[in-house]
């Protein structure tokens, strides 16, 4: 793997709150490269997003306290000017969101709103900014671009606004794309199409993205490497297949026990995972996910209970933050995932 | 606006069995003109003639995308919106026509659970006091009290009996829509309908509500009508599904059938775009994109609704609309020319 474009190092962001301080993200390291997807999977509360946050420099530094390092091509954002972060925040990296109507303005009409985003990195002409936004409109495959640089953005439809506001993400060429839940909000068919806009524009950008979802489909669908997050940590790492072959956090096991699958046999009970995620303000001394998880009674010393387990490597791309003993895990992942998601190594072979 | 009466032939074979049977049902909400006479200029035809039934114990899952009609659907078949055309019948019964006030001893077999649990539960009622509401206005008293009665149900979904006097905001959202459940299962009621019950909830959670539901079904022998997007979930708790589209079933089958063998393009288009949690079953997987967007409501195309958007559309779709028939043994598809495709 080539040098990564972005490196997060022990990343922690605290909110002092009136009960107690919340740890909303606890220490987390991730790399992205070049022209890769990194997906990061949670559930609400798991401090995806506010790691996002803290990378695109969006959290208020009087309010919270951001530690840990993060870096951009070499570059460190967090201890840097506010001024510098500005000017690489829209060029060098650009994020979109799940709701696009909160992210576009609705006084201004689209044509407006994109030739500032041209304006503010690019010392161009009006006309020219205006023909650098036509374009992008019609590369994210929005028709009658023309038209559409008049529109407002309550004119447009779900799947046109976030074609927007992913027209507006790459109008400097970023190199760095932070998708927010980018398709939560759309139906199927228009995700589908979102999808595949975000592949294309990959390609031929060579852009780095971190796809923020709880959708393990689209997921399945994009990505290269998975970081799994719960309670503000990083449970599990790896590559895909990693994850979805492979998974050896209880956590995991339960993402993926929960979900419905089309493609298996109707009557197959789902496995939810019990209980509800953790208060961020009094995490568990010990594995944040032992209140949840069913197999701390294999471990032996109560250790789920009294010692933070570290992120430990399986193999030099898979890490897993778990106490249980890693023969044990393999067994059980295989006994719970069944046939279905058998090692597809054997498979290949 | 031609063509739109002579699709009142389709026919989806009468079950004798139907708890809730449903014939060419419509809804249009009428748009009114500015100035002072408020004249009607249009009608946002939301539900277009549609036709099903449901059996007890049976789960009709009916899917779509944003602004296919299917809440709407779902809310008038309730009969919480006058539908402006077309026949309901629950147990035999004529319901089409029924008042508010006729419907109230009919709401004991039909009840009605929410996507929101947030905003359909009032904030300053505790928790017993929301889910015995039922019973006031029923007038039913059970016979070992309303507490203990309410207690039981709270057991049943899976809450804490003691948070009797707890108020919603102090639950999850899962917690609220298990006492969204409680309240509907109150006066153990026949038919169910489920407007996107799991949307808003966490995977891990939304799980958990799924069996809860199957749970009560199999104990109650309870009918769902399921409406949802997602398309797995769906799939996961149906039996037969109704796929709509701008007010419209396009197709109508076991759930099995709609997964395996879809007949209808807009079918495939819709199972195609759901990646599935397999990333070796995505690289190799077909994908039908649509392009373009919903048509209006207000003025639908003529023909064939889907025609716009459809890859297999030909002449016959813009002048005759397809009627919704039985292409094999229980399997219904609104389409000219219908044709078997594996996607999954």
């Amino acid at each position: 793997m080539s040098d990564p474009f972005l490196q997060v190092k022990d990343l922690r962001v605290q909110f002092p709150t009136e009960d107690g301080v919340v740890s909303a993200v606890d220490g987390v390291d991730f790399a992205v490269a070049k022209n890769k997807v990194l997906a990061i999977v949670g559930e609400s509360g798991s401090g995806k997003s506010v790691t996002s946050q803290a990378i695109m420099g969006l959290i208020n530094r009087k309010t919270a306290k951001v530690t840990g390092e993060i870096r951009l091509d070499g570059e460190e954002l967090l201890t840097a000017r506010p001024e510098q972060v500005r000017s690489l925040r829209g060029k060098r990296m650009a994020m979109i969101f799940q709701d696009p109507l909160s992210s576009l303005h609705p006084f201004y009409s689209i044509g407006k709103q994109l030739v500032e985003a041209v304006n503010v990195h690019q010392d161009v002409s009006r006309s020219a900014a205006m023909q650098q936004a036509r374009d992008m409109l019609d590369r994210v495959g929005i028709p009658n671009p023309d038209r559409r640089l008049k529109d407002y953005p309550h004119n447009l439809s779900g799947g046109m606004r976030q074609r927007v506001m992913i027209a507006m993400a790459l109008l400097n060429n970023p190199e760095l794309l932070i998708a927010d839940e980018p398709t939560t909000a759309l139906d199927v068919t228009v995700q589908a199409q979102i999808i595949n806009l975000l592949r294309d524009l990959q390609r031929e950008f060579g852009t780095a993205i971190i796809l923020i979802t709880h959708d393990l489909g689209v997921v399945a669908d994009m990505a290269d490497d998975v970081v799994v997050m719960y309670g503000g940590r990083v449970v599990e790492r790896g590559s895909i297949d990693d994850i979805y072959y492979r998974p050896e956090m209880p956590y995991t096991w339960g993402l993926l026990g929960s979900v419905p699958r089309m493609d298996a046999g109707r009557n197959e009970r789902l496995q939810p995972i019990p209980g509800q995620p953790p208060s961020l303000i009094r995490l568990p001394k010990g594995c944040v996910f032992r209140p949840r998880c069913a197999y701390h009674e294999l471990v032996p010393g109560n250790r789920c209970d009294t010692e933070r387990p570290d992120l430990l490597p399986v193999t030099p791309e898979h890490a897993v933050r778990c106490h249980l003993d890693p023969a044990q895990r393999r067994e059980i992942a295989a006994e719970r995932l069944g046939v279905a998601t058998a090692d597809p190594a054997m498979e290949d072979k | 606006m031609t063509a739109v009466d002579e699709s009142n032939t389709s026919v989806v074979a009468r079950r004798a069995d139907a708890l809730l049977r449903v014939e060419q049902v419509q809804k249009y909400f009428p748009i009114t003109g500015g100035g002072l006479l408020k004249r009607k200029v249009g009608d946002v035809k939301a539900v277009e003639s549609i036709s099903f039934d449901v059996v007890p114990g049976e789960t009709l899952g009916v899917v779509g995308e944003s602004g296919c009609g299917k809440s709407t659907a779902g809310r008038t078949v309730m009969k919480l919106l006058d539908p402006t055309g077309g026949k309901i019948e629950f147990e035999g019964r004529d319901i089409t026509h029924l008042s508010r006030k006729e419907m109230v001893p009919l709401r004991r077999e039909m009840q009605m659970i929410f996507q929101d649990p947030y905003s359909s539960l009032n904030p300053r009622h505790t928790v017993g006091s929301i889910i015995s509401a039922p019973f006031k206005v029923q007038g039913v008293k059970p016979t070992r009290g309303v507490q203990a009665e309410v207690q039981d149900l709270m057991a049943r979904v899976g809450l804490n009996p003691e948070h009797y006097n707890r108020y919603p905001n102090e639950f999850s959202g899962g917690q609220r829509q298990r006492i969204g459940i409680a309240r509907a299962i109150a006066l153990r009621p026949k038919l169910i309908v489920c407007d996107e019950p799991v949307s808003a909830l966490d995977v891990s959670i939304q799980a958990q509500v799924v069996n809860l539901l199957e749970d009560l079904q199999d104990e109650f022998r309870l009918a769902y009508i399921f409406i949802a997007h997602d398309l797995s979930v769906v799939r996961h708790i149906s039996d037969r599904i109704a796929v709509m589209y701008l007010g419209r079933i396009m197709e109508l089958a076991e759930s099995e059938r709609i997964y395996k063998a879809p007949l209808h393009p807009y079918t495939h288009a819709l199972t195609s775009a759901v990646p599935l949690p397999d990333p070796r079953a995505e690289r190799s997987r077909e994908r039908i994109l649509l392009h373009g967007d919903l048509p209006s409501p207000i003025n639908p195309p003529s023909g064939c609704v889907f025609r716009t958007r459809c890859p297999k559309a030909q002449d016959r779709c813009a002048q005759e609309i397809p009627v919704l028939r039985e292409l094999a043994p229980g399997h219904y598809g609104a389409c000219h020319f219908p044709e078997e495709r594996h996607l999954i």
